[in-house]
C-alpha cells in the first residue's frame, strides 16, 4: 500500500511538472506583453520598455524561465513557498487566496444540487425505463447539455431576475401561470410515482390539484413579499421527508419504521418554537451548528426508542429525517427577514440581483445580522446556482441512468429478485448501493474541474473568484499570475484521480490496489 | 460474424434474447448497426435536422476561405453579405415604438394575426447599425461547424493513435503515452483554449480549430486504450498472429473495426463539446475575433440587448443549442447501435409472441 501511494504521488508531481512546463511555454509564447507599448507616443518608451523587460525577465527564454517559476514551488517543501508577484507588485498567493473562497461559495451550492437531484431523477428513470417520464427527462437532459452557459445566464437574467422583480411589485400569479405550474408539477410527481395508467391519472390530478391550492394560496395572501414557512409548512415539510425516508429505508410495511420517521418529524414541529431562541438577530454560524446537533439527537433518540431490535435501521430513520427536517426551520428563519431585506434602502424592493457576489450598500448593522447577511449572499447565489446547477444537472441524470441500468441488469439483482426479497430491497440495496460505486469517480473529478468550469459564469454574473482572476491575468499578460490559477487547478485534478481511486478501493472491496 | 446469433443459437431456451434476436437472424453486423440506429427516431430526426442546417447555412451566404484580408468566396442564395450594412431596411423593419431593426419573418398565416406568411427583407431582423442579421447568423453557424468538424476530425484521429499504440503495445510506450496523455488532460480545455485563442483568434477560424483540436483528444484515447486492451486478449487476435498477421494488420484489421463503436460514439460527443467551447471562448473574447463573426460572439455583442431587441440573442442562441442538441441525439442513437449488451425495450406486443412461442408464462 504504501509502495503503491508513494509512486502514484511521485507520478503526480511528473505530470504536474510536464503540464505545467507546457503551459508555461505555451502561455509565454503565444502572449507579448510588450505589445501594449506598440502605439504608444510617451517619450520615455524605451525606458519603460526596458523596464517590463527587467521585471519580467523577458530577455531569459521561456523555458529557462519556467525553471525560475518552479523554484518557487519547490520552495513548498522547505517553507519558502512563493508563487511570484502579480504585473500589479501584489503576490500572487495573496490574490488567488482571495479568490478561491469565493469561487468555492459560487459552485458549491450547484454541485450539490445538481449532484442530488441528478442522481435522483436519474435513479427513477432508469427505474421507470422507457416510460413517459423517462423520455421526457431524457429530452431534457440532453437539451440541457447543448445549452451554453452564457446563454442560459442571460434568460434568467431577463425571466428570473429582471421579471421576477417586476413580478414583487405585485406579487399575483395570473390564473394560466397558476394552470400549467400546476399542470407541470402534476406530471413531473406522477412520473417519479409511476405505476399503471389509471394510477398516472390519479396521482397527477391530485399533485396538480394540491399545486393549484398552493399556489393561489400563496398568490392571494401576498406571501411572496412577505414569505414563510409558519409551522405549518415546516411540519408539513417534515412529514414529507419522513415519508421519504421510510420508503428508503424501511418500507411503508414495517410499522417500527414509520413510528421512528413520523414520530422524528412531530418531535421537528414541537422543536420550532423552542429552536427560535436559537436564532435570535445575534446569532452566528455556531447556532446553526446547535440546531443541527440538537435535532439530529433528538432524531436518533427516537429511533432508539423505537425498538431494541434492529436498532439501527430505525436510529438511520430518525437521524435522516431529523437532517432533512431541519433545513425548512433554518430557511422559514431566513425567509422571515426577506420582507425586511427587500424593503431595505440598499436593495429598493428589487432583490434578485443580476450581477455581484454581495450587496456594497448594506448598512453594518445589517452585515452584523447573520440572517440578512446570509440572505444577502443567498440572493446574489440564485442566479448563477440555477444556471451552474441546470448545466452540470444532465451530466449526473445520465450518467446514474446508465450506471443504475446497467447494475440492473447483473445477475445478482436476478438472485436477489429470485430469493423473494421486495422490490425495495433489491433496488435500495443491491442496485443504487452498487450504481453509487461509479459515480464516486465522477464526483470527486468534478469537484475538482470546478474551478475551470466557473471561468464563464464568473465572466457572466461579475464574480471576482478564480475566473476573473484567470481572465485578468490572459488579458494583462500576467504570466505568473496565469501559472498560479493554472497550477491550482492541475493540482486538484491529479489530487481528486488519486483520491477517486483510494476511494474506489475502499468502497468496492473487488477492487484491489495492486502492491 | 455476428455475436448475437451465435449467443441465441447456442442457447436453447426461448427467453428475452431470443425475441430480441430474431431481428437480427441472417444480417451482418453492420447491417444490425445500421438498422439499430435507423429504428432510433430521435437519432435519425437529428440527422436529417443537422443534415438540413449544415445544406442551408453553407449554401445560403457562400463559403468564404482564407483569412479575412482576402477572402475567396463562393456566392450563395442570400442577397445579403455580412458586411452590407442596409440602414433604410432597418428603419422600414421597426416594431415596438421605434424599435428598428425588428424581423420581417412572419410564420403565422393570416387568418391568426391578419398578416399573412412573409419573409421580408431582413427575416432574422438586423443588427443595431443595419447588417442583415440573417446573413451573421448564418455566418456564424458557418463557423461552429466547421470548428465542430476539424475539433471532431482532429480529435478522433489523434486519440485513436495514441489510444491505439497504448493499448496494442503496452509496457513502457502505454506508460509513457498515459503519463502524456495525464498531461494534457489535467489542464482545463477552456484554459489551454484562452491562451490559444487570445493569440490565435484573429487568424480566423481554421487555425483556432486545428489548436483546438490538437487539445482535444484525451478523453478518446483513454476511451480507445482500454477497448484495445481488452481486445488484444481476445481469440480472434491470438488466431490471426497464429496465422502469421504483421501488428499492422492486426491493428487495422481485426481490432480497430471492433473499437469503431466507441471511438465514433466518443467522437460524436467530442464534437458537440467543441461547438460549445468555440462559442464559450468566442463568448469571453479568446476566440473569433470581429469583424469575422460565430455565435459565441453574437450572443457576447448583443447580451444586453435583450430586453430591447431579443432576436438579437435568440437567433444565434437556438442555432447553437439545435446544433448541440443534434450531435448529441446523434451520438446517444450511434451508442444505442454499437452496443451489444444493450437491453432494448421488450414491448408488450413481443411479450405476447414469446407467451405464444413457449406456451408458458415467460
Amino acid at each position: 500500500m504504501f509502495a503503491y501511494i508513494s509512486r502514484r504521488l511521485g507520478m503526480m508531481f511528473v505530470i504536474v511538472f510536464g503540464a505545467s512546463f507546457m503551459a508555461y511555454n505555451l502561455q509565454a509564447y503565444s502572449s507579448n506583453p510588450l505589445s501594449i507599448f506598440g502605439e504608444s507616443t510617451e517619450l520615455n518608451k524605451d525606458f519603460l520598455i526596458a523596464k517590463m523587460i527587467r521585471d519580467l525577465q523577458l530577455d531569459v527564454p521561456p523555458p529557462l524561465r519556467y525553471f525560475s517559476w518552479l523554484r518557487g514551488i519547490i520552495g513548498g517543501l522547505w517553507g519558502d513557498f512563493n508563487l511570484g508577484l502579480s504585473r500589479s507588485d501584489i503576490p500572487v498567493s495573496e490574490i488567488i487566496g482571495q479568490a478561491i473562497p469565493v469561487t468555492i461559495r459560487l459552485v458549491i451550492t450547484a454541485t450539490f444540487l445538481a449532484i442530488i437531484l441528478g442522481v435522483s431523477v436519474g435513479m427513477i428513470t432508469a427505474i421507470r425505463q422507457y416510460s413517459r417520464f423517462d423520455y421526457v427527462m431524457t429530452f431534457i437532459s440532453f437539451l440541457l447539455f447543448s445549452l451554453p452557459i452564457f446563454w442560459v445566464a442571460v434568460l434568467l437574467k431577463e425571466f428570473m431576475a429582471i421579471q421576477f422583480n417586476d413580478f414583487l411589485v405585485d406579487p399575483v400569479i395570473h390564473p394560466v401561470g397558476i394552470v400549467i405550474t400546476a399542470l407541470l408539477f402534476g406530471f413531473v410527481i406522477a412520473g417519479f410515482v409511476g405505476g399503471k395508467k389509471s394510477g398516472f391519472f390519479s396521482v397527477f390530478g391530485g399533485a396538480a390539484i394540491f399545486a393549484g391550492i398552493v399556489l393561489s394560496y400563496l398568490s392571494a395572501s401576498r406571501w411572496f413579499i412577505e414569505p414563510s414557512l409558519g409551522i405549518f409548512g415546516v411540519t408539513f415539510l417534515a412529514l414529507c421527508n419522513a415519508v421519504l425516508v421510510i420508503q428508503l429505508i424501511s418500507g411503508v410495511e414495517n410499522r417500527k419504521g414509520i413510528y421512528a420517521g413520523f414520530g422524528t418529524a412531530i418531535a421537528m414541529a414541537a422543536l420550532y418554537y423552542p429552536l427560535q431562541l436559537l436564532m435570535s438577530a445575534s446569532a452566528s454560524f455556531l447556532n446553526v451548528i446547535a440546531i443541527f446537533a440538537i435535532t439530529i439527537a433528538a432524531g436518533c433518540g427516537i429511533g432508539f426508542i423505537v425498538s431494541p431490535i434492529d436498532r439501527r435501521t430505525y436510529i438511520r430513520i430518525g437521524l435522516f429525517t431529523a437532517l432533512l427536517s431541519t433545513f425548512p426551520i433554518i430557511v422559514d428563519r431566513f425567509l422571515r427577514e426577506f420582507s425586511e431585506y427587500m424593503n431595505s434602502d440598499a436593495v429598493g424592493r428589487r432583490p434578485i440581483p443580476t450581477l455581484g457576489q454581495a450587496n456594497d450598500l448594506l448598512t453594518p448593522e445589517q452585515l452584523n445580522n447573520y440572517w440578512i447577511h446570509g440572505l444577502d449572499t443567498a440572493v446574489h447565489l440564485v442566479l448563477p446556482t440555477i444556471a451552474l446547477t441546470l448545466i452540470s444537472f444532465a451530466g449526473y441524470v445520465r450518467f446514474a441512468r446508465g450506471s443504475l441500468l446497467e447494475v440492473l441488469n447483473m445477475d445478482y439483482i436476478r438472485t436477489a429478485r429470485a430469493k423473494g426479497l421486495t422490490e425495495r430491497t433489491v433496488i435500495v440495496r443491491h442496485g443504487m448501493r452498487n450504481a453509487m460505486l461509479p459515480l464516486t469517480t465522477i464526483l470527486v473529478n468534478d469537484f475538482a474541474g470546478l474551478f475551470g468550469g466557473a471561468i464563464i459564469t464568473e465572466g457572466v454574473f461579475a464574480w471576482r473568484g478564480m475566473g476573473q482572476v484567470f481572465n485578468n491575468a490572459i488579458r494583462n499578460y500576467d504570466l505568473n499570475l496565469f501559472m498560479g490559477v493554472f497550477i491550482i487547478s492541475a493540482f486538484l485534478t491529479v489530487m481528486a484521480n488519486f483520491v477517486a481511486d483510494l476511494l474506489y478501493g475502499v468502497v468496492d472491496p473487488r477492487i484491489r490496489i495492486r502492491k | 460474424m455476428s455475436n448475437v446469433n451465435q449467443a441465441a443459437g447456442s442457447n436453447p431456451e426461448k427467453n428475452e434474447n431470443e425475441i430480441q434476436s430474431r431481428d437480427t437472424v441472417g444480417l451482418t453486423q453492420k447491417q444490425i448497426i445500421v438498422k439499430r440506429f435507423v429504428k432510433h427516431k430521435a437519432a435519425m430526426g437529428s440527422l436529417f435536422g443537422l443534415i438540413f442546417i449544415f445544406i442551408f447555412v453553407f449554401t445560403a451566404t457562400g463559403l468564404q476561405f482564407g483569412n479575412s484580408q482576402n477572402p475567396t468566396t463562393v456566392p450563395g442564395w442570400w442577397k445579403f453579405k455580412i458586411t452590407d450594412i442596409d440602414p433604410e431596411g432597418a428603419i422600414a423593419a421597426s416594431c415596438n415604438g421605434g424599435v428598428t431593426g425588428c424581423p420581417t419573418l412572419d410564420l403565422a398565416p393570416s387568418f391568426l394575426d391578419g398578416d399573412g406568411i412573409r419573409i421580408g427583407a431582413h427575416p432574422f431582423g438586423t443588427d443595431i447599425i443595419g447588417t442583415d442579421y440573417f446573413a451573421l447568423v448564418v455566418r456564424g453557424a458557418q463557423q461552429s461547424i466547421l470548428v465542430m468538424l476539424i475539433v471532431g476530425f482532429l480529435g478522433i484521429v489523434l486519440g485513436t493513435t495514441i489510444g491505439a499504440i497504448a493499448g496494442f503495445y503496452g509496457g513502457l510506450i502505454d506508460a509513457v503515452l498515459m503519463r502524456l496523455t495525464d498531461m494534457f488532460l489535467v489542464t482545463p480545455t477552456l484554459i489551454i483554449g484562452s491562451v490559444i485563442g487570445y493569440r490565435f483568434g484573429n487568424f480566423g477560424v481554421i487555425p483556432l480549430a486545428l489548436l483546438l483540436g490538437f487539445f482535444a483528444w484525451m478523453g478518446l484515447a483513454r476511451f480507445v486504450r482500454t477497448e484495445f486492451l481488452t481486445l488484444r486478449e481476445r481469440e480472434f487476435v491470438d488466431a490471426a498472429r497464429v496465422a502469421g498477421a504483421s501488428d499492422r494488420r492486426i491493428i487495422f484489421k481485426h481490432i480497430l473495426p471492433n473499437a469503431m463503436g466507441i471511438i465514433i460514439v466518443s467522437g460524436t460527443l467530442l464534437a458537440s463539446g467543441a461547438i460549445l467551447a468555440e462559442s464559450a471562448l468566442s463568448y469571453l473574447g479568446f476566440g473569433v475575433k470581429p469583424p469575422d463573426v460565430s455565435l459565441g460572439l453574437l450572443i457576447s455583442q448583443y447580451q444586453d440587448s435583450f430586453s430591447i431587441s431579443p432576436w438579437l440573442f435568440w437567433w444565434p442562441g437556438t442555432l447553437i443549442v439545435s446544433i448541440a442538441l443534434f450531435v448529441n441525439f446523434i451520438g446517444d442513437g450511434l451508442r444505442d447501435a454499437f452496443d451489444p449488451r444493450q437491453r432494448r425495450h421488450i414491448s408488450f406486443k413481443d411479450r405476447r409472441n414469446a407467451k405464444e412461442l413457449n406456451g408458458k408464462r415467460p
